[in-house]
Parts: structure tokens; C-alpha cells; sequence
């Protein structure tokens, strides 16, 4: 009944076979070689989805696992070296790579009892552009996961039939999984006994003095 | 016949029920205040400071590493080390915890702290016990609360206090050769120093360690 | 997939005897937070025509605490106490799971006696949630006390077990990368066999007072059904699926640690019906109990942690892991990212019960507002885990 999982190269020929036009890369997974991952673009996401469930060798049919990352903007410095003048000279170039959210999806067959084939779609950017395809119209199970996905990263799912926040309250305005979230501090919340019994003894023990 | 399943769960009730009046097993309740479970050895609770000696001002343990406070996950420990230094258990100049509060209220009980202690000075209590008013003041525990003997720690935990005895005694004897060896060392740099230049600096004459005072005392 | 609509269950216009039509309204009742049948913080907002459940709205949130968030926040050991609040009832196997995700990442050995601890500890977890669960879906359906208390008898005796091993009744905090924290007490495995040999007489009394009760087979047959395909699409795990006749036990399908020396059965339900899953829960408390009996026989001296595992200043490489185990409510993963740093760079935790409940809607719609609390309460949820 167990049916060998194709490796993930192969898998990615027959689903670009499958389904031309639709471009797919591996992303390599250093200590764990065996959970690499196919990324694919949000636009072919939904297409790709379908194959990887239907076609009769993967009947990929269950959805286990969705996750949203952050990856936010970060500063790329390239040193080159060159010889100006005779002397040699070092000049840094920072170059701004912009950020991302990404979404993993992994990916298990029940009836074949293999997995995980693990699929990523990311964002074109953290701000204006969070949308990636909605993946819950192949797979049902991903409902809930892709809303706490919404609500913690503010990745927006094109085609979820019910995106709404799950689990912070509506209205709540941040998305508190981002790297770069800052908690409030301005709302009313009872005070916890950490911080106030800190600040107690922070007070009650002054810093010890110097000995002579 | 509709019924039978809900008379055999009936009678299988009643046997319960009188079973209860012969059988330990079937009222494993205890009337908890005035009885007591027995705790078994492994229980823990939340995190004391180990003393040796009668004097918990003198004799604990900890050296102030906070590695502790560092690795606690509620970040429940809050230390502020020492300016100055003294003798601890290996006979090594060491710092101490000019103040050690853990605040009981925001301890999970996880045990992390004593798995990354180097210097068994942190082990986990039996008692449960702190209900209190305040529930500020009252579960912030200084060190002078959490100090607690090493014969306690004997009496709670015999066979774990057994093993750090076993660990401390190999550390106090590695730092008592190592002691011994760098006593050793440096006499024969002193003599070999000494030997050529009859004439040598007084620096080097008190550096070089007399015979019979090289083993530190120990501050048990 | 074509979901079912309100619309689909409403029963009016309703007629009286005399053949006229009765006018009614639907009535919206928010269930929960705080009622006793939602096993927690749980709340459903409820749409009902007369008694019929016509809509259903889980709402989540309550006991949120942004675990994923602190974990970034906190070393790899930090987190392992925290995954022991999760599921507050199956502390040992969330410990496995995600000490199995960092194996995984950081390429840890376990030694073979802390594999066999680890298969004592999680099987015997998985009686004392199974029994548990077993009492609380009673009392949800108005058995009040005595299957409840009768469960929670037997539950002690394994939790005893977990207070003289690891020092704590529920929040074990026992496993680590690479092993366990210490080897078993002296004189544990004798009496993890004698808990092991009197739970078949329990669980015999158990089901005499239960299994044939004509009330329980009236309230539970039927109800709830959950068909394989919409639960296999739906990514229902654990003893869910298997009552619906689905058979994958990660267990025996990725056979980690060393499920594969162990011989056991995977029980499967014909109906998916409320009483199978009451059912397959019985029938896996035998199985565990065949494995234990497997696993006290044959575990093996030696280490109980890899040598190699360092406590502090672990940094796994680059990359990310994903590890999963079968926990006793259904398949629980651990993913992690690591950046070479400290702490987790992302830490995502697969809750079964949360993900579970992706179909409570599809099981109530066209039930009464009474068995909605039943089939939530065969679902089997913990809301520490459901809302991290």
C-alpha cells in the first residue's frame, strides 16, 4: 500500500510536465535534506495544488501543516575588492533586500501514506502586497490554519472563503507575529506580579555599593 | 433486551459502591489537610538555595553566575552580584548573590535552573504551601527565605543530594590537584628562577607560595 | 468542496396538526466561554431553528497567549517547559514532539533506553488522556460524576507514575534534545507493571458500566458523522480519523522512535459516529497497554541521553525540521526554522485539536443543540493547545 514518494526533483519535473507554464524552484534544506521544499508562484499556487492532490501517484490529499514566516527587510553588504592606484581598495556596498511573508504548506497523503512534500508561496512584500493564493478550496483542512496565518502575519488569502481574524479579538489592528511587532502599551491590562515585583525589588535593593 | 446494559452498569455501580467500604483501592481520597500524601523523592515544586553550614549568610553556594536568570524561561530570578569576593565550597575566591529574589508567583516549577547550575547551589523544594494575601509582596522570595541547609536538601532529595555530594567532592579535589599543581609549578619556577640569580626580586620571593599553606582551607 | 449552507438545514415553515404554518425566528445563542460543556474557554456562536443547529461559528482566543511568539523569545530548552502547557493533559508526548523536531534539525541521536522511556511515557500519556477523555464525553452527555470519578481514579494511578519519575503531576518537563533528563527511579518499571496489569480490570468495569448502556448507544449512535473523505480533506488526525474508518496512525506510518519493535493494532471505526470515537478510544487504551507490556519487557540498560547533546548554548544549524508525532489527540508537528542563533528562528506548533476542529460545523449542522455538545466533546479538545 506505502507507495515510495518520488524525490522531490522528480516531483517537480512531472508537476512542470503537467502543468505547462507553471514554474516551481527547490529550496535546498541544509540539516534536514529529505524536508526540502518546491516554492511556487501565488498566481499558479492554486494549479499546482490540484495536481499535487489529484495526480494518482502523489494523492497528496491531506494538508497537515500551514505556517506563515517573516522574513522582514534586511541590509546585504557585498565587500569587493580592487586595486585603485596601485593600492588596494575595499568598498562595502549595502544593498536593501527587501522583505517577505512566506506561507508553507505541508503536505501528506493518507491514502498513500507518504510525505511531507512541503510548498511555499511568498508574498511580493510585508506592506502593501501580503497576497498569496488561498489554498482551502483544494484542501479544507486549511481553513482555520490559513485565518491564523491572516491574523498573526497579515498575509491576505486570495480565496478563503471566510478570512477573518481567529484568534485575536476583531478589530485588533497588528499582526503580532512579525518580527518587528511592538507590543502596546497603552491599553488597559492588569499589571503582571513579574514586572512589579521586579520594579519591588529593584527598589527595595539599590545597587550595591563599591567597597572601599 | 432494552435495559440489560443499563442493570449490569447499575450492579457494576453497587459493587463499587460497597467495595468502598473494604477495598483501599476503590476510596483512594484523603481528607487532605490533616492527611498528607507522601511525596515521593523526585518532586518538585519550586527552587531553594542550598547552604552549607548553620550560617546561610556565609555558607551558600551559588557564585552569582547568572546563568540561572539567564536560562529561567518565565525570567522569574533576579540576582545582583557582589562587589567583593570570599571563599566558597572548593576554596576558591568567588563572588556571591548580594541579592537573590525569586518570585514565586511567575516560577513554573520547570526545573531549568538547577539542570544548568555548575555549582549545585539550586535545587528544587518539596514544600507547596504559600498561599498568601499579597500577592506581590508576599511570593517574592529573597535569599534570605530561599536559603535553605544542605541536610535539608538531604532529608528532601536523599538520592540526588548524594550524587552533587559525589560531584562536589570530585570538583573540590580537581581544584584542590589543580591548586596543589599550580603550587607546585610555580615553586619550581620560583626555584628555577632562584637558582641562577641568588639575587632575586623580593616580588618573586612572596609570590612563590609556602610549603604547607598551598591547600585552602575549606568553608564547611 | 461543496460545504453545506444554513439554508440547507432549515426545517420551516413547520406545520401544526391543523395544517397551519408556524412563524418562529432563528434564535443566536453564544455558547461558551464560559459553560462547563465547552471544556475550557471555548465559545461557538450558535444559529438555531427551534433546536436544530443551523449555523455554527467556533470562536477561538480566550487562553491565547502567543506561545509561538515567546518561543522566538526564548532558547531551544526554554521552550520545552512551555510545550508542556499546551496540552496540559499530554505533557510527555508534547515534550517528544518537539524534542523529536530538534533531534531532527540538530541530527541528535537518542540512546535505545531513552527510546524505550519515551514509548512507556507517551503510551501511558495516552491512557491517562484516553481515560480522561473517555469520563469528561460522559459527563458531557449528563452522566454526571460517577464515569467521570471512576476515570479519574484510574488516571491518578498513572499520573503517580509521572510525579515519581519526573518530579511533577502534569507539566513533566521530561524530555530532552537527544534523550531524557534523568534514568528511571529505582523500582519504577515494578510499578509501572503493576499499574499496567490492573488496568485491563479497570478498564473491563469501565466498560461494562458503559459500552452496552442502551442510553449512551441512544445518544451517541449516529451522531456526528464524519465521512473518511471530508475528515481526510479536512486534515482531521488521531482517533478522529480513525473513527471514521481511515487507517493512519503516524505510528506505524512514519514508525518513529521505536514503534516499529512494537506490536500493535490501529482500531478503525465503521461509522465516524460519536460512539465510535468513544469507541476507538477504549479500544487504543488495549493497544497501549499490549505495547507496554512489549516495552517493560524489553527496555534495555545503558544512557538515557546522547552524549553529544549540550544543555546550554545550543545552536542547531541553518535550515528547518518539521517533526511530528502521534499525539493522543491526533497527529501533533513541530516546525522550526533555525538561523544558526539561540533561539528558534520561527517555532510553529501543529495543534491537533485546534485543527480538528476545522469541521465541528460540517458534524453539528442539522443536530440538535444538545448533541453539539457531545460531538464537541468527542472531538477532544484542550484549549491550551487550541489556542497556544
Amino acid at each position: 500500500m506505502a507507495m515510495p514518494l518520488p524525490v522531490l526533483e522528480e516531483l517537480k519535473s512531472l508537476l512542470e510536465a503537467a502543468l505547462p507554464g507553471v514554474r516551481t524552484e527547490l529550496v535546498p534544506n541544509g540539516p534536514v535534506p529529505a524536508q526540502a521544499s518546491l516554492r511556487v508562484a501565488p498566481t499558479d499556487a492554486d494549479a499546482a495544488a490540484r495536481f499535487l492532490r489529484d495526480d494518482p501517484r502523489l494523492r497528496l490529499d491531506t494538508c497537515s501543516n500551514v505556517t506563515g514566516i517573516d522574513w522582514p527587510d534586511r541590509e546585504e553588504k557585498t565587500t569587493s575588492k580592487a586595486i585603485v592606484d596601485g593600492v588596494e581598495k575595499e568598498t562595502v556596498e549595502i544593498r536593501r533586500v527587501p522583505g517577505y511573508l512566506e506561507v508553507v504548506y505541508h503536505l501528506y497523503s493518507v491514502s498513500l501514506k507518504h510525505g511531507p512534500v512541503i510548498l511555499r508561496q511568498r508574498t511580493a512584500n510585508r506592506g502593501d502586497d501580503c497576497t498569496v493564493a488561498s489554498l482551502t478550496p483544494v484542501w479544507r483542512g486549511c481553513e482555520f490554519q490559513e485565518r491564523e496565518v491572516y491574523d498573526l502575519f497579515g498575509v491576505r488569502f486570495a480565496g478563503h472563503p471566510d478570512l477573518r481574524r481567529i484568534l485575536m479579538w476583531e478589530g485588533f489592528l497588528d499582526h503580532p507575529m512579525r518580527r518587528d511587532y511592538v507590543a502596546p502599551d497603552d491599553h488597559e491590562y492588569e499589571p503582571t506580579p513579574h514586572d512589579e515585583v521586579l520594579a519591588l525589588a529593584k527598589a527595595h535593593y539599590p545597587a550595591p555599593e563599591a567597597k572601599p | 433486551m432494552i435495559g440489560i446494559g443499563i442493570a449490569k452498569g447499575l450492579v457494576q455501580t453497587a459493587r463499587n459502591l460497597l467495595g468502598t467500604y473494604t477495598d483501599k483501592d476503590r476510596l483512594p481520597t484523603i481528607e487532605y489537610p490533616e492527611e498528607r500524601q507522601a511525596l515521593t523523592e523526585a518532586t518538585r515544586q519550586f527552587p531553594f538555595l542550598v547552604h552549607d553550614g548553620d550560617d546561610p549568610a556565609k555558607g551558600l553556594r551559588c557564585v552569582a553566575c547568572q546563568i540561572c536568570e539567564k536560562e529561567c524561561p518565565p525570567k522569574c530570578i533576579y540576582i545582583v552580584k557582589s562587589r567583593d569576593k570570599r571563599v566558597d565550597y572548593k576554596g576558591q575566591m568567588q563572588f556571591y548573590p548580594a541579592t537573590f529574589d525569586i518570585d514565586y508567583s511567575v516560577c513554573m516549577s520547570c526545573q531549568i535552573c538547577v539542570e544548568v547550575c555548575p555549582f549545585e547551589s539550586i535545587k528544587m523544594d518539596t514544600e507547596f504551601e504559600f498561599s498568601t494575601a499579597d500577592r506581590f509582596r508576599g511570593l517574592l522570595f529573597d535569599k534570605h527565605r530561599l536559603a535553605k541547609s544542605d541536610a535539608h536538601y538531604h532529608r528532601i532529595h536523599p538520592t540526588d543530594a548524594a550524587e552533587s555530594d559525589a560531584v562536589m567532592a570530585a570538583e573540590r579535589a580537581k581544584a584542590e590537584a589543580k591548586a596543589k599543581a599550580d603550587a607546585e609549578a610555580k615553586a619550581k619556577a620560583a626555584a628555577a628562577k632562584l637558582a641562577p640569580t641568588p639575587a632575586a626580586s623580593p616580588e618573586a620571593q612572596m609570590e612563590a607560595p609556602k610549603p604547607g599553606s598551598d591547600t585552602p582551607t575549606m568553608p564547611m | 468542496m461543496n460545504r453545506p449552507t444554513p439554508e440547507s438545514f432549515v426545517v420551516r415553515p413547520r406545520v401544526d396538526h391543523e395544517g397551519t404554518e408556524l412563524e418562529g425566528d432563528m434564535l443566536e445563542v453564544s455558547m461558551g466561554p464560559q459553560h462547563p460543556s465547552t471544556h475550557g474557554v471555548f465559545r461557538m456562536d450558535v444559529v438555531l431553528d427551534g433546536e436544530t443547529v443551523v449555523k455554527l461559528k467556533p470562536v477561538f482566543g480566550y487562553l491565547h497567549r502567543n506561545h509561538e511568539k515567546i518561543a522566538e523569545g526564548t532558547s531551544y530548552l526554554g521552550s520545552m517547559p512551555y510545550t508542556d502547557r499546551l496540552d496540559y493533559f499530554c505533557s510527555l508526548t508534547n515534550n517528544w514532539a518537539y524534542a523529536l523536531a530538534v533531534e531532527r534539525l540538530a541530527g541528535l541521536q537518542v540512546p535505545e533506553r531513552a527510546e524505550y522511556i519515551r514509548v512507556i511515557t507517551a503510551e501511558l500519556t495516552r491512557l491517562q488522556n484516553h481515560v480522561g477523555l473517555c469520563g469528561f464525553l460522559l459527563q458531557d452527555m449528563g452522566a454526571l460524576g460517577t464515569p467521570l470519578m471512576w476515570a479519574f481514579r484510574q488516571r491518578e494511578k498513572v499520573l503517580d507514575l509521572f510525579e515519581s519519575l519526573t518530579g511533577a503531576r502534569m507539566m513533566c518537563n521530561y524530555m530532552r534534545f537527544g534523550g531524557c533528563r534523568c534514568d528511571l527511579p529505582a523500582g519504577w518499571l515494578e510499578q509501572a507493571r503493576t499499574v499496567v496489569a490492573d488496568f485491563p480490570a479497570f478498564l473491563r468495569e469501565f466498560e461494562t458500566l458503559l459500552s452496552g448502556n442502551e442510553i449512551l448507544m441512544a445518544r451517541t449512535q449516529g451522531v456526528g458523522r464524519l465521512s473518511p473523505e471530508l475528515a481526510v480533506a479536512g486534515s482531521v488526525t488521531g482517533p478522529m480519523l480513525r473513527a471514521s474508518g481511515v487507517d493512519y496512525d503516524v505510528r506505524k506510518v512514519d514508525r518513529y522512535g521505536i514503534y516499529d519493535r512494537f506490536e500493535f493494532r490501529v482500531p478503525l471505526g465503521d461509522h465516524g459516529d460519536v460512539y465510535d470515537r468513544y469507541m476507538i478510544r477504549v479500544l487504543e487504551m488495549h493497544e497501549s497497554l499490549a505495547i507496554l507490556r512489549q516495552a517493560l519487557k524489553g527496555i534495555p540498560g545503558g544512557p538515557v541521553i546522547d552524549p553529544k547533546a549540550k544543555l546550554r548554548g545550543f545552536r542547531p544549524k541553518p535550515g528547518e525540521s518539521y517533526g511530528r508525532i502521534e499525539g493522543p489527540k491526533g497527529e501533533l508537528g513541530f516546525y522550526l526554522v533555525s538561523d544558526g542563533g539561540p533561539n528558534p528562528y520561527r517555532y510553529r506548533i501543529r495543534p491537533p485539536s485546534f485543527i480538528n476542529l476545522t469541521l465541528l460545523e460540517d458534524m453539528c449542522l442539522g443536530r440538535s443543540i444538545a448533541d453539539a455538545v457531545i460531538i464537541l466533546g468527542s472531538v477532544d479538545i484542550v484549549l491550551g493547545e487550541v489556542d497556544r
